[in-house]
Order: C-alpha cells, then sequence, then structure tokens
C-alpha cells in the first residue's frame, strides 16, 4: 500500500513525460489525475491507521542492497507510524494543492508537471523510510526537482535562488551523511526502528556522539531553518512559483522537523537531553528574529516566507523541552504550519497573478475588489497568529504546554513570538486589504476558476476541521511522539 | 605447467596484443576503415570471450613464472577494461569522422588495453613496470595522434610527465626490491611483514615513491599537472580512455601493490600509507573541485572533474590500508560504475563537439530542445558525478564513504566530511552544466543526433547509470568476490 502510494506520483511523472509534443496541455490533467489518486491514498492510510496499535504500520520491506559481509547492508522499508501519518496525509494534500495552483502554466507544462510529481515522491519517501540510507536518498532526491522547479520556473533571481537552496542543502547533508555512516555502522545496522531502542542504538562511537549528533542535526537545522541559516528560504520561496512555494513551505520544511523526532532524539536520546537548552535557545532566537524580519517586509510573499522563520521555531521550541506534551505540540505544528503556510502562499499566488505586485504599499483596499481572497487570507492570517478554533492555536498552545516547565525563559519567548505574528499579519492585512480601494486595481477580479476554489476548500478544511476538532489529529500524533519521549525519558 | 596452460593464463590480453599485429598488418592488405574497425572489435570479442572462457574454466593460480595471476581481482578489471575499450572504440565512428582512417589508432588502443589487462594481473614489480610502460607508451602517441597543435601538445606533454612519473616509480621499486632482495609482491609482502626492523624509514620512503609514480596515473594531486592539458588537447576519444581505463588500471596497480605487497592491514606501514592516501584524496577533491568551478570549456572541466572523482577513489584506497573489509571492493565498485558514469558523460561531449564544433560550456544552452536523448543523458551522468540518487554515483560515493568511516579511525571521519561538502561544491558545476542545456536558450535551434551506434552506447550508459543506482547489488557482489580475493 505505501509504495504504491510512493510510487503512484513518479509513475505519474512518467506517463506526463510520454504525452505528444501537441497535447502538451493535457500534462496538467494527468497529473491532476495522478495527484487525486495520490491524495484519496494518502486519505485511505490516515484513516486506517489505526493509534493504538505501537509500531509502524503498513510496512514493506526487503533488502535492497545485499553488503555481505562488508557491513553495509540496505533495506528498502516503508511503514507509518503517528508521526509520519499526518505528514503522508499533508503530503498528499499539498501536492494536490500545487497542481491546482499551477492550472495555468503554459512554459514547458510536461515537463512541469514531472517534476512537481517527481517531488512528491521524494518528500514521501523521506516521511516513510525506515532505513537511513533510504532515508537520505529520498532526501537526496528531493533536489533535482526543487531545483528545476524554481529555476526554470521561477521569477526575480530565480538561478541564484536556485543554487542557493541547492548549495544550503547539500551542505547540510553532507554533515548528515557523516553522521549516519557513523550511527549505521556503530550500531551494525541503518534500520531505525532497531536503531531508535535502547538496546539497538549506539552508545560509543568513533567520534564522541555529540558531534555525531550535531552533524546529523546540522542538515534538519538547515531544513527547518533555524537563525542563521535561514537565509536560503526567503530567497527560494520569494523566487520560487507558487505550487514550489506552497510545497516547499507546506512539506519541505517539515522533513527538517520530522527528521529531528524520526532520527535524531531516538537515536541519540543523551545527546538530546544535553543539549536541549541550546535547541530552546536556538528556537526562542528563530522565534523572534523570524518575527523581527518579517515585520519589516515589503514584499509580501518574502513576509510570508519569513513568517516561516518564526513559525518553524516553534516546532523545534517544542522538541527542546523532550517530553510527550511538546513533541505532540512540535508535530502538530508541523501539521498545522503545513496546511496554513500553504493557503498563504496559495492565496498570495492568485493575488499576485492580478496585480503583478508584490509590494505592500502598492496594494490597498483589496478586498472590495476581492472579498473572497481576501477573507480566505485573513482566515489564514488568523489560523497563523494563533487564533482559538483554528489549528494554529492546537500547536502553538500545546508546544507552550509542553515547555513552560522545561525551559521557560525560551517559553516567554516563543509567546511573545505570537504577539508579533498578530502584529505582522494583522499590519499586512490592514494595509493590503483595507483602506480606501485604489484606482489602479479597480479591474481586477477576484477567484472564479474552480481549480482557485478547490486548492483553497481543501486548505480550509483542515485548518478549520483540526480548530474545532483536534482529537482528529491528536490521537494519532500522541502515538506517534509517545514511544520517543519515553526513550527520551528513560535516558538519563 | 605446459605453454599453453601459460598462455591461457594471459589469455585476455594474448588475444588484445595479438590483435593489435593483426590490425596493423590488415591494413597493409586491404586499407579502409571498416575491416579497421571490425577487426578490432572482433579482437575485444575474442578477449572477452577468452576471458569468459577462464571463468567458465575455473582458471586461476599464478603463471609465468609467478609475473602473472589470474584470480577475481584481475577478472574484474579484464572485463572492465575490455568493455571500456569496446566502447571508446565504437565512439570512434562518431568521433574521428572527419579523419581518414587510422588503423595505428585501433592497434594503439588495443595494446594499450592489452597491457592494462597483465597490468592487473601482475605481481611482480619487474612485470608491473614493463606493462606499465607498454601501455604508457601506447598512451602518449594516441594523445598526440590528431596531428594537430594542441594534441601533439598534449602528447608531448604527457610523454614528458609520464617520463619522470616512471622514473620516480622505478626509483621506488629499486628501494622495495633492495630491501626485500625480490621483485615479487608476496615475497616483499613476506619481508614487511617479518624482518623489516631497522629499515622502517627505507620502506617509507619506496613507498611514498611508488605512491607518487602510481600518482600519476591515477591523476591525484598533486601529481595531476597534465591532465586539464592533455585532456584537453587530445582527441576526445583518447580522453574518455584515459579518464576511465587508464584511471582504473593505475588503481588496480595501487590496490595490488599496497594491499597485497605491502602486507595487507597488519603491518606497520599500512596505517603510514592510509594517511598518506587520505591526505592525497583530500588534496585532489579540494583542488579539482575549486578548479573545475572556473572552466568554460567542457573537456577541462571534465578533466578536472576526473582529479576531483580520483580523490574519491582515494579516499577507498586509504580506508583499504586501515579496515580491509570494504574498503577494496568500494574501490572496484566506485571505478565500474564511474566507468558507465563518465564514458557517458565523454560520448555525450563528443557527440555535441562533432556536431556543433564546440567544446565551450555556453554551447551547451538549449541542447535538451535541440538533442533531447544526448541531452537526458548527460543530464544523468552529471548527476551521478555529483552524486544525486537514483544514479549510481550515488550509491558508489556512499560506499566508498561507508568503508571509511568503517575503519573506526576518528580522522577518517573528518576525511569523509571533507568529501562529502567537495561533492556539494562538485553540485555547483555539474548542475550549472546541466541548467545550461535545460534551461537556456539556444543560439541556434537545428536539432540533431548522435549516430546510431553512439545512440546505443549513450542509452547503455544512461541504463547502466540508473540501473547501478537502483539495483546495486549483482554488481556490489562482483566486486566483494573480487575484492576478496585480494586478500
Amino acid at each position: 500500500m505505501l509504495s504504491v502510494f510512493l510510487l503512484l506520483p513518479l509513475v505519474g511523472a512518467l506517463t506526463v513525460l510520454t504525452l505528444p509534443r501537441d497535447s502538451e496541455g493535457n500534462a496538467r490533467w494527468v497529473a491532476l489525475f495522478y495527484s487525486v489518486l495520490t491524495f484519496i491514498m494518502s486519505i485511505a492510510i490516515f484513516i486506517r491507521f489505526d493509534p493504538d496499535n505501537p509500531g509502524y504500520q503498513f510496512v514493506d520491506r526487503f533488502e535492497w542492497i545485499q553488503g555481505g559481509d562488508t557491513g553495509f547492508t540496505v533495506q528498502y522499508a516503508l511503514g507509518v507510524d503517528g508521526l509520519s501519518a499526518p505528514l503522508v496525509l499533508l503530503t498528499g494534500l499539498l501536492s494536490l494543492a500545487a497542481v491546482l495552483v499551477s492550472w495555468n502554466i503554459d512554459l514547458r507544462p510536461k515537463q512541469y508537471f514531472a517534476w512537481l510529481l517527481v517531488l512528491e515522491t521524494a518528500v514521501a519517501g523521506v516521511f516513510l523510510s525506515l532505513d537511513l540510507v533510504q532515508f537520505f536518498f529520498f532526501w537526496e532526491l528531493e533536489l533535482l526537482p526543487m531545483y528545476m522547479l524554481i529555476s526554470i520556473w521561477g521569477s526575480g533571481r530565480p538561478r541564484y535562488s536556485a543554487m542557493k537552496f541547492l548549495l544550503f542543502t547539500m551542505g547540510g547533508s553532507a554533515f548528515m551523511l557523516v553522521g549516519f555512516l557513523v550511527l549505521g555502522l556503530t550500531a551494525g545496522t541503518f534500520d531505525i526502528a532497531v536503531l531508535a531502542t535502547e538496546a539497538g542504538r549506539p552508545t560509543d562511537a568513533v567520534i564522541p556522539l555529540s558531534i555525531v549528533f550535531w552533524l546529523v542535526m546540522a542538515a534538519f537545522l538547515v531544513k527547518l531553518p533555524v537563525i542563521p541559516v535561514h537565509t536560503w528560504l526567503p530567497d527560494a520561496h520569494t523566487d520560487a512559483p507558487t505550487a514550489v512555494s506552497v510545497m516547499l513551505a507546506g512539506v519541505l520544511l517539515k522533513m527538517g522537523g520530522y527528521g529531528i523526532l524520526r532520527i535524531a532524539l531516538p537515536i541519540m536520546p543523551d545527546q538530546a537531553r544535553d543539549f536541549g537548552v541550546i535547541l530552546a535557545i536556538i528556537a526562542a532566537a528563530s522565534i523572534i528574529w523570524g518575527a523581527i524580519l518579517t515585520l519589516q517586509q515589503r514584499d509580501l510573499k518574502r513576509l510570508v516566507a519569513y513568517s516561516s522563520v518564526s513559525h518553524m521555531g516553534y516546532v523545534l521550541l517544542g522538541v527542546s523541552a523532550l517530553g510527550a506534551v511538546g513533541l505532540s505540540g512540535a508535530a502538530l505544528q508541523m501539521f498545522t504550519h503545513g496546511t496554513i503556510t500553504g493557503l498563504l502562499f496559495i492565496v498570495v499566488g492568485l493575488i499576485y497573478d492580478r496585480t503583478h505586485t508584490r509590494q505592500i504599499s502598492d496594494m490597498s483596499g483589496l478586498l472590495h475588489r476581492m472579498p473572497i481572497l481576501g477573507v480566505v487570507m485573513i482566515v489564514a492570517g488568523l489560523a497563523s497568529l494563533g487564533l482559538p478554533a483554528l489549528s494554529g492555536f492546537v500547536a502553538e498552545f500545546t508546544v507552550f504546554a509542553g515547555t513552560i516547565q522545561a525551559h521557560p525563559a525560551a517559553t516567554i519567548f516563543g509567546v511573545f513570538g505570537v504577539v508579533l505574528a498578530a502584529g505582522y499579519i494583522l499590519w499586512a492585512v490592514q494595509r493590503v486589504f483595507t483602506g480606501p480601494p485604489d484606482e489602479r486595481w479597480s479591474g481586477l477580479t477576484d477567484a472564479e476558476e474552480w481549480w482557485e476554489y478547490a486548492a483553497m476548500a481543501a486548505m480550509l478544511i483542515f485548518i478549520i476541521g483540526v480548530g474545532v476538532y483536534p482529537r482528529l489529529l491528536t490521537d494519532v500524533v500522541e502515538s506517534g511522539v509517545e514511544p520517543i519521549a519515553l526513550l527520551v525519558q528513560a535516558a538519563v | 605447467m605446459n605453454w599453453f596452460d601459460q598462455i591461457h593464463h594471459i589469455g585476455p590480453a594474448f588475444a588484445l596484443l595479438l590483435g593489435a599485429g593483426v590490425v596493423m598488418g590488415a591494413d597493409l592488405v586491404r586499407p579502409g576503415r571498416a575491416p579497421v574497425l571490425a577487426l578490432t572489435l572482433l579482437t575485444l570479442l575474442v578477449g572477452f570471450a577468452w576471458a569468459v572462457w577462464q571463468v567458465v574454466a575455473g582458471t586461476s593460480g599464478p603463471a609465468v613464472a609467478g609475473a602473472v595471476v589470474v584470480d577475481e581481482f584481475a577478472l574484474f578489471f579484464t572485463f572492465l577494461l575490455i568493455g571500456v575499450t569496446a566502447a571508446v572504440v565504437i565512439a570512434t565512428v562518431e568521433g574521428l569522422s572527419r579523419e581518414e582512417p587510422r588503423p595505428e589508432f585501433f592497434a594503439l588502443l588495443l595494446t594499450s588495453a592489452g597491457s592494462m589487462v597483465l597490468l592487473a594481473q601482475a605481481q611482480d614489480l619487474i612485470a608491473i613496470f614493463v606493462f606499465l610502460e607498454t601501455t604508457s607508451v601506447s598512451q602518449f602517441v594516441l594523445a598526440g595522434i590528431a596531428r594537430d597543435d594542441r594534441s601533439s601538445e598534449a602528447g608531448l606533454k604527457y610523454l614528458l610527465s609520464g617520463a619522470i612519473a616512471a622514473a620516480v616509480l622505478l626509483y621506488g621499486f629499486a628501494f622495495l626490491f633492495g630491501l626485500s632482495g625480490t621483485t615479487s609482491l608476496d615475497g616483499i609482502a613476506t619481508f614487511v611483514g617479518s624482518n623489516s626492523q631497522g629499515t622502517e624509514l627505507a620502506l617509507i620512503l619506496g613507498f611514498v615513491l611508488v605512491a607518487a609514480g602510481l600518482g600519476f596515473k591515477m591523476s591525484i594531486a598533486p601529481f595531476q599537472a597534465w591532465v586539464p592539458d592533455v585532456y584537453e588537447g587530445a582527441p576526445t576519444t583518447v580522453t574518455s580512455f584515459l579518464s576511465v581505463a587508464s584511471k582504473a588500471a593505475g588503481f588496480a596497480v595501487a590496490l595490488r601493490l599496497f594491499y597485497t605487497g605491502l602486507g595487507g592491514s597488519e603491518t606497520f606501514i599500512s596505517e603510514n600509507w592510509a594517511a598518506l592516501f587520505a591526505v592525497l584524496a583530500g588534496a585532489s577533491m579540494t583542488f579539482g573541485n575549486a578548479a573545475a568551478i572556473l572552466q568554460t570549456n567542457v573537456k577541462r572541466l571534465l578533466a578536472y572533474s576526473s582529479i576531483a572523482q580520483a580523490g574519491n577513489v582515494a579516499v577507498g584506497l586509504a580506508a583499504v590500508a586501515a579496515s580491509g573489509a570494504a574498503g577494496p571492493s568500494a574501490v572496484l565498485f566506485f571505478l565500474a560504475t564511474y566507468a558507465a558514469t563518465n564514458l557517458g558523460a565523454f560520448f555525450c561531449v563528443i557527440v555535441v563537439s562533432e556536431r556543433i564544433g564546440s567544446e565551450r560550456l555556453a554551447d551547451y544552452a538549449g541542447l535538451l530542445k535541440r538533442s533531447p536523448a544526448v541531452a537526458v543523458v548527460l543530464l544523468l551522468c552529471l548527476l551521478s558525478l555529483t552524486g544525486i540518487p537514483p544514479t549510481a554515483g550515488f550509491l558508489a560515493k556512499l560506499y566508498v564513504f561507508n568503508s571509511a568511516v568503517q575503519t573506526g579511525i576518528d580522522w577518517m571521519v573528518v576525511l569523509v566530511a571533507v568529501a562529502v561538502l567537495n561533492s556539494a561544491i562538485s553540485a555547483f558545476y555539474y548542475l550549472r552544466w546541466a541548467r545550461t542545456m535545460v534551461l537556456d536558450d539556444p543560439v541556434d535551434e537545428t536539432p540533431f543526433r548522435a549516430s546510431a551506434p553512439v545512440q546505443g552506447l549513450l542509452g547503455l550508459a544512461a541504463f547502466g547509470v540508473l540501473y547501478f543506482g537502483l539495483w546495486p547489488s549483482p554488481l556490489l557482489q562482483a566486486a566483494q568476490r573480487a575484492a576478496a580475493n585480494l586478500l
């Protein structure tokens, strides 16, 4: 089942490529077909996932590389637990939304949709992998589609931004690979399920485990991203096409948080405990500094991009407390941020399609011209700043509840970040949507295409649904983080 | 052992060398391109068949007075070298099209290949030196064969630096022979293992000189100065041969000499040469990548890239010294996948330079529009050189780095970190090239395609790059069996 989910987009990509040249326009229909199918599968996986059953479910595995006596045996192993199930759902949802908002792409549509679908397979592979080497395989596989998508279909300085994205990510993953090899060879296996047990994890290695911890964390922190390795993110976001921004903010950043929860914490709990305070400091700095940077932005898309830095700080903050509640908060925040920021990027992209500018100062009173887009933007913004009854509140509240005892100071900074978030979101909404209607924008239309409605509605359902009835998500997430929290607490 | 048995042990190489003579002679009887090409391929086929015969018959053990040996290690390289040579021969259909048929070109290729096969079999210092020189001299002429200024310069440069390298190597051999009193690798190994008291310094000096001499063949820094000029000046078919076959042979000898000849991984000397190759590996990668970033000519870019890639193999070589388990097989696996990858890249360069007459990076703009098949294969090869999945290069690097970490030495982990960071740097210029092909608009939109045989080769290369990247186990096991033989 998981293998089908993983390979379906790839099959879709190949199908798109086989389209004849004169029917290139049909690429979007093929892409839509496969992403709807994948989305349905991701829902099925999420629903059929049983939170009461500990361990990985729907496991597919076989020995991929037979290492013989050289100790380099790699498995193809897929499975979901409570941690990855929501992210699988998120991947399915956002990939569908990404295809929808790309409906008007007319530059080399075949290539575009093929790369988009390959990207989906790569990201899904990261969330499903149960083997370190396989995880790394998919982690690197994601680079090329992203690089191509940004540099060919981007705007502004796409080549610069794409290369920056690539080099930052590869630099981070270089360290991660070293860490993985040391872990795998010390423990004698690359199987994450075995490594993440008290008996299976390495206690001593060629180089001190505390260094290994930071080697592995390097890649995750760059991806998350945190201050001061975040600089690739605003550039990549600003210059990427809308769909790629949605994927980047919605799922790619989650790879970092997921890696921390799936690999760094359970395999090296002692080190995580030692460095918990440092993680909390990095998190608080990201939240506050990210929010301050956001306040200064004049470009609407850049503003949303910087707000991601601040919001992903909450993920790390939740992690730093190393307790079940904080970890749940972090996992929830990953899902909710994916839907909320994904939606924000969709709306910003749709506005840009109409105004052809992203400068906040150029816009005024847009609510008169595009009430639907405006309302959706406001709902997403409110969710982003953590208004109760919307999903952002659930996640952020859980994070703070989980960290207040462990790191009171960092938590207070984090709460202050919410205040700043209210500031930059409301201020932006005020400047863009309210105020006197500008004559320049009198000819603009509101959202009217079916695919625009579909993309926004899909996201709103999840934002409001989780906000009103959090148990949709929390039961599953808690079953996923419980074992991790136990492992970390057992470590002294 | 009767005379036929002796010949049977060196069968594949014997066939290739004999074929070289036949090719030259055939040209006197019936001049023309087709018969020469056919005879060359036939020769390679006979060599291949003979190697298969050796496998089927279970031939093994030393021959020719212990100068050479047949084992799985030698057979691995025999198949690899014959395959590479055959690919290069077929690629000449594209590459030398504008010149008159050259029987000596093919004869020299066969001589060089035959000597390299023997080199992989050699078990004796004198044999190693003789075969190394035979293959080198053939290559000097091959590099200069195009008779234009650039090619002549390449040939001469290659000759001069090659001569110095040979002298240094021979000097090192003299030390080893002088100390141990034997030229056989086993004998030297016994000496190193038992009564080397008081001779450590002289031994180290000896093997440092040998490493320098072989470093030239392997094109690792700081013995790489000849590479860019020779690679750029030589005909591209020859360059592809040098960058893959010659390098593989260099590493084969290095493995034999250092691993078998210096007594495996238990002697005092092994940690020294592990450290030596670790430093050379780091230097090669860093220098090769830094210089490659600046290149605007694709052949020079691939030249520097091949220096950097040699650094990756040298990481495996350093690992060989310290652990033994995964090191040699990692080197073999890397060399085999690198052969598919680099030949693929060079063949694409051949096609492009034949069709549009340019080796400038900027002229690759819009290649995807002009020649989709060539562009896709080149893209795959560039990904493989960078080490991005799902290509073979990804697993090859992973496997080499794994073998280095496996040694359990802390500075090896540092070396691996340097190596992986270098991979990230190399992404800059490999993917810049890829981007030029995919993204930029072509100046001239005329489509073109490779000739049918070369198209077949490109397909094969692409298949290899993907197949070994997704399903590496068969090749990996072959490499492990070959490496186990070396112990």
